[in-house]
């Protein structure tokens, strides 16, 4: 039962935000025309739900196949930094410095190199979601216990025995992290690579909804888009807490 | 009985025992140079378990990490037959099961999992840990991790076991029913064994003799031949008398 309740504060917090947000409108507090009452955004989700529901799918198979390549890519990297410390010397300054170029900016040239389909989408959100992947896997993969690497040594270990049995699992949760961390960004990388040039998405859909003034449509776009990164989220945690069990720690006010 | 793997010693002799000769060690730190050790001697003849004890920061660690070639020493010279480490946290992988903890030395010299199962599982059960096969270290109590910690280094099939304070993490009532266990394991399945301890009483009831250590940079102050049948108890007389000796010689008499 107080499983089932856990939720309950966050729920009424939400709750008590949206009637704000309503009251706040109904009380003229903004012009409809920028701000629609949550109850016509739900309208306007309900009755474009097959127009919405199509280019869903088209930015969710951008995110996904984005986030795809950004964690091969970036698993890829990280273990070959984590092999050579010349590697590491080379790149990762680089790596870290790249995080400062907005990326987003180039989703338009991408669009021009790339043409107006899925591969320009997908190369900015792997772009934007591979550094986070690679930060803490490197991350997880540097907080293995010394002692433990000495304990490999005196078992005669090849380096990559060591890397198999001992390195490369304890940086699974280091991988999750980034994992989370990535989707919400993807998810907002996806948004960018549309507006930036495309005939189709979510991100697409906001843009044509506000240029014509159907704000409760852009409401509802924005709706689906913020609900789709929490998923993701919610189903990486999930898939954590079922392959990585041992590297679920419940919190103090979890455990009651 | 574990076959030791077809490996010449880092030197030819002693066979299967341990000779350290007159070793320095000096390390270099931020805050200047740190003498671990300093003309360090310490010889152990084939099956013979000799406990090292001396004062934190003794560079006992460090004589261990000597004896297992995790280091070279700055002077003198390191004879070993090869050695295998258990660590003074349990450090088991906490995604494997006991049986796979035990058998991590197996896997790591390539011995196929089904091969190295079958070979750890008949010594989970003589270790008091069977039906716990598949159990996690984090459901585990402190006393049988150590002792999946110990058959993990034992499974290593190296002539010599570097224990570094194996007990020191666990409580009293644990610690010395791991010290009888071990005792007994020992009398069993005999090993050359180098102990680690900052606990006298441990130390003489499991070893067959006693090297104290100085404060640091370490060396042997005294030794004491522990002349006791076994099993021990920790009231006869003669352990009093070693234990009372040994602790004079680290300066701490009562």
């Amino acid at each position: 039962m107080k499983r089932l309740l856990r939720p309950l504060p966050a729920a009424l917090v939400l709750l008590a935000l949206v009637a704000i947000w309503e009251l706040y409108v109904d009380l003229g507090g903004a012009d409809r025309l920028v701000l629609p009452p949550p109850h016509d955004v739900a309208k306007a989700l309900y009755d474009n739900r097959s127009l919405i529901w199509s280019n869903f799918l088209v930015t969710a198979e951008e995110v996904l196949l984005g986030t795809l390549v950004a964690s091969v890519a970036a698993l890829a990297l990280a273990f070959a930094i984590h092999f050579s410390t010349t590697l590491r010397r080379a790149i990762y300054p680089l790596l870290i410095g790249s995080q400062a170029v907005p990326i987003p900016v180039f989703a338009f040239v991408l669009v021009l190199w790339l043409g107006f389909g899925l591969a320009p989408k997908v190369l900015v959100i792997a772009l934007v979601s591979f550094f986070p992947i690679v930060v803490t896997t490197l991350a997880g993969l540097a907080r293995v216990d010394p002692d433990l690497l000495k304990l490999m040594r005196t078992f005669d270990a090849p380096r990559l025995r060591t890397f198999r049995y001992v390195e490369f699992p304890s940086a699974l949760p280091g991988v999750m992290t980034g994992a989370k961390i990535t989707v919400a960004v993807a998810v907002i990388g996806a948004v960018f690579a549309e507006l930036a040039g495309s005939n189709s998405g979510l991100g697409y859909l906001y843009q044509q909804s506000q240029n014509q003034f159907l704000m409760p449509r852009a409401y509802a776009t924005v709706f689906v888009l913020s609900a789709f990164a929490i998923l993701l989220f919610a189903l990486l945690s999930l898939a954590e807490r079922l392959a990585l069990p041992w590297a679920y720690r419940p919190r103090g006010d979890q455990i009651a | 009985m574990i076959e030791a793997p077809e490996k010449e010693p880092r030197d030819v002799q002693p066979p299967h025992g341990v000779s350290v000769e007159a070793v320095s060690r000096t390390f270099v730190t931020r805050r200047g140079p740190v003498e671990a050790l300093a003309r360090m001697s310490l010889r152990v003849a084939p099956s013979e378990v000799v406990a090292v004890v001396g004062p934190s920061g003794c560079g006992k660690s460090t004589l261990l990490e000597l004896i297992c070639g995790l280091q070279a020493p700055d002077a003198g010279t390191v004879r070993a037959a090869p050695a295998a480490l258990m660590p003074q946290r349990d450090l088991l992988l906490p995604w494997l099961g006991a049986l796979d903890n035990a058998c991590l030395a197996l896997r790591a010299r390539g011995v196929d999992r089904d091969d190295a199962r079958r070979q750890a599982e008949p010594w989970l059960e003589r270790f008091g840990l069977a039906g716990f096969e598949r159990t996690r270290p984090a459901e585990l109590s402190g006393g049988m991790r150590q002792r999946v910690s110990f058959l993990r280094t034992l499974l290593a099939g190296k002539p010599v076991l570097a224990l570094d304070e194996p007990f020191a993490a666990l409580d009293a009532i644990t610690r010395l029913e791991m010290q009888g266990w071990l005792s007994h394991v020992l009398e069993t399945e005999p090993r050359t064994v180098v102990l680690i301890t900052h606990d006298v009483e441990e130390a003489i009831v499991l070893a067959d003799r006693v090297v104290v250590m100085s404060p640091r940079p370490g060396r042997t102050v005294a030794e004491v031949e522990v002349d006791v049948p076994r099993p021990r108890h920790r009231t006869d007389a003669r352990v009093v008398e070693l234990r009372e000796r040994a602790l004079g010689a680290l300066g701490v008499a009562e």
